[in-house]
């Protein structure tokens, strides 16, 4: 188990530093020209080379490149052009309104999707099934930008029970904060929970049809115990790996979220960033991005080997 | 025969699926099993031996409509309610099945399976059950199984798998236990072991063994009695001896003759086969099922359906072979 996670975290180590050079040389082939950006007013080629050569732009990109991850490996990600701040303080700002946007949105479409996905199948046939199903179809279908528009609407203007937009961290008001996220969690979570529900009401018809089920209920254990302890443990396999793959969905999803409850996250963050040409963040924010899709995946095969002890991993056979 | 009250009672079981096409799948099936008697059901494969066993425990689909009669120690469980047989299930009658590689949950250990039904029946605390639970690996001839408890189904072998079905079967000492081909998919070698330890099972606990399979090695080396079936309905009744010696039913001389017997070769040097296919069970026959691939079958055959009949050798045949002298 330690060598395989050993080998996993230098697995991920190598694509961290290809994302790191494939993000590093993509922004310096956006059109626009850094120096120019950074001059802001002052356009005059004397003012321009002194940027150039005070930022170091006129070096060889590979020269660059180092001096990057020099930096970086001391937590120094940059300026930001825009705002003269260090661009690891305005990610650390940023991080905790995604991850709790993210969180949420989790919480809620792996609750719904598995308990929906859960009562298909047991209620195969019946009224129940066919809501279920009929609600997740509809949920995969809405675009996230008209569900946002539509919950506003609804809940945040017509019946006004949460706030239509901004943040409020969780430290200065938990209440207000989580009135905050309901929304905003449900507008990502939703297409989330059609996906997963779907995934697990085909896995558990597998599960429910499979030998072991049957020999759960020779045993006289209770529709609970054969569902819950027998079906549902082995559709968790299918469903995990559902959500692993979906976990880049969620970020890219957030990105559209917080630009409509004008959350002051990742998401913003970057699309500010990529429309103010503020090269700096930009690299920071997608480098952070890069690592926690690492982490999640890497959080995911591991969760397999708990789920499933057939692929228990280096464990003595 | 034992006089003592049979255990489990079944009388004139009858399943149906209903559907766009119904078929009767079991049909009129009746038989008493006592304490430490093991009886042997067999027949050919969709003879309903199977369907038998489920509708006794409950466990068929929705779609099955069960009728007649099953009564275990006196109680009726046709028709009783899932609390009810929730209850019998596991600790009065426990069922053992086919398909070792898939009946045990591959995702749970061996020791969670065998104690959930402890815990279940018995309310054994959870060090309790555990405790238990390694005795009944051990019962049933797992070697090592306080190690064995911890691992999971993919770390044993098939027989073993069967081993822990059977732990599993016999943990709250069952009145009865029905075991559907619990040695068809193992190894002969294997096979001879698993029957030996539901043999000692029976002997040491008096369970007694209702055991469904189509080998009729089997059921020579481990049947006390033996019910044959055909298409849904029992054919023929009588204990091991006399109807491995004198076979009243032609269907029953049939199956025995296509069994190949080392040493002595069949005559023109082929096994006798059965000519024919077995019939479909989309409708209810009012005549003998088997009347199409008999060789004796007349017009009787034809238009009225037989009945186990005799003294203490039953045939559902018009044309039975004389019961032998006991």
């Amino acid at each position: 188990m330690t060598r395989y996670l050993l080998r996993r975290l230098g697995q991920s180590g190598v694509t961290l530093v290809l994302v790191s050079i494939v993000v590093f040389v993509g922004v310096r082939a956006m059109p626009g020209d850094t120096a120019r950006a950074l001059a802001g007013e002052e356009t005059t080629p004397e003012a321009l080379a002194a940027i150039r050569a005070e930022y170091g732009l006129d070096d060889n990109i590979a020269v660059q490149y180092a001096r990057y991850v020099q930096h970086a490996l001391t937590g120094d990600l940059g300026t930001s052009a825009r705002t003269g701040l260090p661009v690891l303080d305005a990610i650390l700002d940023a991080l905790p309104v995604t991850l709790e946007l993210a969180l949420f949105s989790l919480l809620f479409a792996v609750v719904l999707g598995i308990g929906a996905g859960v009562v298909a199948a047991v209620r195969r046939g019946k009224p129940a099934e066919w809501a279920a199903s009929t609600v997740a179809l509809l949920g995969l279908s809405v675009p996230n930008f008209w569900l946002g528009i539509v919950l506003i609407l609804g809940f945040a203007i017509a019946l006004p029970l949460f706030p239509a937009s901004g943040f409020v961290p969780f430290g200065t008001d938990p209440a207000e904060n989580l009135r905050r996220m309901v929304l905003p969690a449900v507008v990502l979570g939703t297409g989330l929970a059609a996906v997963v529900m779907r995934q697990t009401r085909a896995a558990m018809l597998e599960s429910l049809s499979a030998d072991y089920v049957r020999t759960a209920r020779a045993k006289g254990l209770s529709p609970w115990q054969v569902t819950g302890g027998h079906a549902l443990r082995n559709s968790l396999i299918t469903v995990v790996t559902v959500l692993g793959l979906q976990l880049g969905q969620l970020i890219s999803g957030a990105v559209v979220t917080e630009q409509i409850f004008v959350l002051p996250g990742f998401g913003k963050l970057m699309i500010d960033a990529v429309f103010t040409r503020d090269y700096a963040m930009v690299q920071g924010v997608v480098l952070f991005t890069a690592t926690a899709y690492i982490l999640v995946n890497l959080t995911v095969d591991l969760l397999y080997s708990l789920i499933d002890p057939r692929i228990r991993l280096g464990g003595a056979r | 025969m034992n006089q003592t009250e049979p255990v489990l009672r079944v009388r004139d079981l009858t399943v149906t699926f209903e559907g766009e096409r119904t078929v009767h799948a079991v049909d009129g099936v009746s038989f008493d099993v006592r304490a430490g008697e093991v009886l042997a059901v067999v027949g050919e494969s969709g003879c309903g031996k199977s369907v038998t066993s489920l509708a006794v425990l409950g466990l068929l689909p929705e779609a099955a409509k069960v009728t007649g009669s099953v009564l275990l120690d006196g109680r009726e469980l046709a028709g009783a309610s899932e609390a009810e047989l929730r209850a019998v299930r596991g600790s009065a009658l426990s069922m053992v099945f086919q398909e070792p590689m898939t009946s045990l949950n591959p995702v749970l250990t061996v020791g969670r399976q065998v104690t959930e039904v402890l815990r279940r029946h018995q309310k054994l605390g959870r060090r309790d059950a555990r405790e238990r639970a390694v005795e009944l690996l051990s019962l049933v001839g797992i070697p090592a199984p306080r190690r064995r408890v911890d691992e999971y189904p993919h770390q044993l072998s098939g027989g073993m798998r069967q081993r822990v079905v059977i732990a599993i079967a016999v943990a709250c000492d069952p009145a009865v236990l029905i075991a559907d081909e619990p040695t068809t998919a193992l190894d002969v070698t294997v096979q001879a072991g698993v029957l030996d330890v539901l043999d000692s099972l029976r002997t040491r606990l008096g369970t007694a063994v209702v055991l469904i399979t189509h080998d009729l090695g089997v059921v020579a080396h481990t049947a006390d009695r033996v019910l044959a079936m055909y298409a849904g309905r029992p054919v023929e009744h009588a204990t091991v001896d006399e109807l491995f010696a004198s076979p009243r039913h032609p269907y029953t001389r049939g199956l025995l003759a296509a069994v190949p017997r080392p040493g002595a070769p069949p005559e023109g040097g082929r096994l006798t086969e059965i000519p024919g296919m077995v019939p479909a069970l989309t409708e209810r026959a009012d005549h003998c099922t088997f009347a199409p691939r008999c060789g004796l079958a007349d017009e009787e055959c034809t238009t009225a359906r037989p009945h186990l009949e005799g003294e203490r050798h039953l045939a559902a045949c018009w044309h039975p072979e004389p019961e032998g002298t006991p």
